[in-house]
C-alpha cells in the first residue's frame, strides 16, 4: 500500500527559496565527512575482547549477564528462567532457539515443571497481546550486539512481536558471541549492507541496552518504568 | 503563542525563580550531575573535539540540503504506505492532527515526550477541538500533566517537582496510598499508565531524527514509553521539527550517540528505536496507520538567515546544563518551553522579539554552552548576535540596558571620565549599600536589586589594586 503526501510542494518550495535556488536539487551525494571518529573506537578488538567490553558496560546498565557454552545454553537457560520466578514466559517464534538446542526445554523440561510457555503466533493475532502482557519472562534473541553500549539489536517481523520485549517484567535476550561487533557503526553499516542487498527493513529496529529505567523525579534512578524491571543476557559461545 | 509559558513579565519570573529554594537546589544538583556524567562520556571518546567536527558538517550539510533530504524522506514514507503531512504552522499541524483523530473516533491518545508537540500546545487543542484524552506516558511529563504544570528542562522536564509534591499529587489525583520514594511513585505511574497503552486508539510521539533515505523516525528513551505508545495503539502520529533529519543509518548512528552522551552521560539510553512505517503485512503489533507530520513553524525564517546554525541543535539540553544564568533562575524562567541558552536564541526567534526580548541579555556571554555543544552552535555568539539586532534595527533593548549602556558609554568614552566614574563609585553608591551589598538600587540597579543584592563597589578600584598588585603589595 502506497502513502501519501500533503502540502509538500509549497513546503519544498519556501525552503529551496530560503537557500536561494528555484527548486530542490534531484540528487545531492552525501559528502566524504572530514572526520571518521566513529571508526577508531574499539578497533581491532578480538572477539574475546568485544566480550569482555560488553560485560563490563553490563554491569553499568543493571543487567545481568551471563556467557555459556552451545552445549549448556539449556540447562543455563532453565536455571536463568527459575531464578526469574518461573511462567508465564513468552518467546518470539524463531528456528534459531531449535538450533541452539532449546526445543526440548520449551516443550518438556518447562511444561513438565508447570511452567507456561506461550511462542508469538501471528495465527492467532491480538491474543498474543494478552498473553504477552502477562507474561512474567519475555525471551528474543539479538542479531546484532553492540560491546560498547551493553546494546541488544532486536528486529521486528510477523514472528518477532514487538513487544515481547517490552510488556513481559522481566526480559531475557539471546545473544550469540558471533553478532558481537564494536558499537553501533558497524550496526548502521550492516543495516544499510542488508538493504543494498535488497532485505526488506523491518517496520521497527530496537537498539536496547538494559532494563526501562527513569531519574524523572529528583533525578533519582529507579529502574523498572514501562518496559522490564530487569534484564538478562545470554550469551552463547557459538565460536 | 503556544511555545509561550505563563504570562508573567520576565523579571518578575526570575524573581519567582531566584526565591524557589528547592528548585535551585534541585537545579544546580542536577546541572552538576549531569555536566559530571556528561564530561565522563566523552572523555571515554579520546577525541570528543573530533567528534564535534562530525557533528556540526553533518547538521550543516543536512540544513544546506533541507529540501532534498525532506523529499526524500517523505517519498518513502509513503512508499512504505506511512502518510507524510507538511504543516506550514502550528496551527496547520494541529488541525491535520485533530482531523485523523476525529476520523478514528480516538477517546484515549498516549503520547511519549516531544518537545515540538509543547510548540504546537497539541494536548490542549485535542481535548478541546476532539473532546479525547491525552495521556504524557513520560514519567516527567506524566508528573507535570496531572497539574497542569510546565517542562521547565528539556531532557528532565520535572527538575522543579519534590518527591513529596508527586505524592501528593497522586493522592489527589488517583487516592494514591503509597510512600514518597521514587520508586514506589513509579511503579503506581507504571500500573496506571500499562492500562492507558493496552486501551489507547492513538500514539503519538516526537521525532530525535528522521533517516531521509530509508523513511524511519528515531526516537530514544530511557523508559520504554515511545516503544510501548507507538507498538500498541492501531494508529501511530510522529511530529517532527522539520530540521530533525540524517541523510542515512550511518549520521543516525553518530548523531544519537552524541546526543545521549551530551544529554545524560550515557553512551546510548536504554531504548533507540527506529521505526518505519506502519506494521508490515503480517505483523501483529506495531500501528496499522502511520502519520508523518513535518513542522516548519517559523522554522524556515531561521534558514538562510545569520542564525541558520541554531538549526543544527539535537536538544540534548548540555548547553543548559553548564549555563550559570539557568543554574540561578531555572527553566521556567525563560517564559519558553525552550530554556538554557538554546532557548535564550531559539525563542525570540520563533516566538518574536515582542515577547523574548529579555532572554538574550539574560546571559554573561561566558561561552560555556558553545563548548559543550556537540554540534558546535556558536551560542554565545548568536545571543550577542540577537543583543546587536535588538539594540541596533529594533531599537528596544531592555529599558535598564539602554540607560546602563547610555551611561557606560559616557563613563568609558574618555579616559577621565572613567578614572572619575570608577574612583565615585563607592562614595556615590554609599547611601544604598549595607555592608558590602546594595541592597536597594535606584535606576538600572533596581531591577537586580529587586531580586538580590549587588556587591557594592570596592573602595579601592580596580586599576589601583592591579598597580599595587604589579608592585607586589598583593
Amino acid at each position: 500500500m502506497k502513502g501519501t503526501i500533503q502540502n509538500r510542494e509549497s513546503f519544498i518550495r519556501q525552503l529551496s527559496s530560503r537557500l536561494q535556488r528555484s527548486a530542490a536539487p534531484k540528487h545531492v551525494e552525501r559528502p566524504q565527512w572530514g572526520y571518521t571518529p566513529q571508526h577508531k573506537t574499539l578497533q581491532n578488538l578480538s572477539q574475546d575482547e568485544l566480550l569482555a567490553v560488553l560485560q563490563k558496560q553490563c554491569t553499568r546498565i543493571n543487567t545481568n549477564c551471563i556467557v555459556t557454552s552451545s552445549a549448556d545454553l539449556a540447562t543455563t537457560m532453565e536455571k536463568v528462567i527459575t531464578d526469574n520466578g518461573g511462567g508465564p514466559i513468552m518467546a518470539w517464534q524463531d528456528e534459531r532457539f531449535d538450533a541452539y538446542g532449546l526445543t526440548s526445554l520449551f516443550t518438556q523440561t518447562l511444561p513438565e515443571k508447570q511452567i507456561e510457555l506461550h511462542t508469538w503466533d501471528p495465527a492467532v493475532g491480538r491474543e498474543n497481546i494478552a498473553l504477552v502482557e502477562k507474561a512474567n519472562i519475555g525471551i528474543t534473541i539479538s542479531d546484532i550486539t553492540l560491546a560498547e553500549s551493553g546494546t541488544a539489536v532486536l528486529f521486528s517481523n510477523p514472528n518477532h512481536g514487538r513487544t515481547v520485549s517490552f510488556l513481559p517484567t522481566k526480559s531475557i535476550i539471546l545473544i550469540p558471541k558471533s553478532s558481537i561487533v564494536p558499537r553501533m557503526t558497524q550496526a548502521a553499516m550492516q543495516i544499510r549492507e542488508r538493504l543494498q542487498n535488497g532485505e526488506t527493513l523491518a517496520s521497527c529496529i530496537n537498539f536496547i541496552s538494559g532494563p526501562s529505567n527513569s531519574a524523572d523525579i529528583e533525578m533519582i534512578l529507579v529502574v523498572g518504568v514501562h518496559g522490564p524491571m530487569y534484564m538478562t543476557y545470554i550469551i552463547i559461545d557459538d565460536l | 503563542m503556544p511555545m509561550k509559558v505563563g504570562d508573567e513579565p520576565f523579571n518578575n519570573r526570575v524573581g519567582e525563580g531566584i526565591q524557589n529554594t528547592f528548585m535551585r537546589s534541585a537545579v544546580s544538583g542536577a546541572q552538576d550531575r549531569l555536566e559530571k556524567n556528561r564530561q565522563l562520556a566523552v572523555e571515554e571518546l579520546s577525541n570528543w573535539e573530533e567528534w564535534r567536527s562530525l557533528g556540526e558538517e553533518i547538521r550543516q550539510h543536512v540544513l544546506a540540503n533541507l529540501d532534498y533530504y525532506l523529499t526524500q524522506l517523505s517519498d518513502q514514507v509513503a512508499a512504505r504506505g506511512g502518510h507524510v503531512f507538511f504543516a506550514a504552522s502550528a496551527e496547520d499541524a494541529r488541525a491535520y492532527i485533530a482531523n485523523v483523530a476525529k476520523e478514528k473516533q480516538a477517546k484515549k491518545i498516549v503520547k511519549s515526550k516531544s518537545m515540538v508537540t509543547e510548540e504546537i500546545d497539541l494536548n490542549h487543542y485535542l481535548e478541546k477541538h476532539v473532546g479525547c484524552s491525552v495521556v504524557e506516558t513520560d514519567l516527567g511529563e506524566y508528573i507535570l500533566q496531572l497539574d497542569d504544570d510546565l517542562p521547565s528542562h528539556i531532557v528532565a522536564p520535572a527538575l522543579h517537582r519534590k518527591k513529596e509534591q508527586v505524592q501528593e499529587s497522586f493522592q489527589r489525583h488517583h487516592q494514591y496510598e503509597g510512600s514518597e520514594r521514587p520508586e514506589e511513585l513509579t511503579k503506581h505511574a507504571r500500573k496506571m499508565l500499562r492500562d492507558d497503552y493496552l486501551t489507547a486508539d492513538i500514539g503519538i510521539t516526537g521525532c530525535n531524527f528522521a533517516v531521509a533515505e530509508t523513511g524511519s523516525v528515531c526516537i530514544v528513551t530511557n523508559e520504554g514509553n515511545a516503544d510501548l505508545s507507538t507498538a500498541l495503539p492501531k494508529t501511530q502520529i510522529t511530529v517532527m521539527g522539520m530540521e530533525r533529519l540524517v541523510p542515512t543509518f550511518e549520521e543516525l548512528e553518530v548523531l544519537v550517540n552524541m546526543l545521549t552522551r551530551s544529554a545524560v552521560g550515557q553512551k546510548l539510553p536504554s531504548y533507540v528505536t527506529v521505526l518505519s512505517g506502519p506494521r508490515q503485512e503480517g505483523d501483529v503489533d506495531g500501528p496499522e496507520e502511520f502519520h508523518l507530520v513535518i513542522v516548519d513553524n517559523g522554522r524556515s525564517e531561521i534558514l538562510g538567515s545569520e542564525f541558520q546554525s541554531i538549526l543544527q541543535c539535537i536538544r540534548c539540553g548540555a548547553c543548559a546544563n553548564i549555563c550559570p544564568v539557568y543554574r540561578h533562575v531555572g527553566g521556567h524562567s525563560y517564559g519558553s518551553i525552550y530554556s538554557g541558552p538554546i532557548g535564550a536564541v531559539l525563542s525570540p526567534l520563533l516566538g518574536g522579539y515582542d515577547e523574548y526580548k529579555e532572554l538574550p541579555f539574560a546571559s554573561t556571554l561566558c561561552g560555556a554552552c558553545t563548548d559543550v555543544c556537540p554540534v558546535k552552535i556558536p551560542l554565545h555568539e548568536l545571543l550577542h548576535k540577537h543583543r546587536q539586532t535588538i539594540v541596533e534595527k529594533e531599537g528596544r533593548a531592555p529599558i535598564s540596558e539602554r540607560f546602563l549602556m547610555s551611561i557606560f558609554g559616557m563613563g568609558s568614552s574618555s579616559s577621565g571620565m572613567y578614572k572619575f566614574g570608577s574612583k565615585v563609585a563607592s562614595s556615590a553608591l554609599k547611601p544604598l549599600t549595607k555592608g558590602d551589598h546594595i541592597s536597594k538600587g535606584v535606576g538600572p540597579l533596581k531591577n537586580w536589586t529587586d531580586i538580590r543584592e549587588f556587591p557594592a563597589p570596592k573602595k579601592e578600584r580596580f586599576r589601583d589594586w592591579f598597580d599595587n598588585r604589579q608592585k607586589g603589595d598583593h
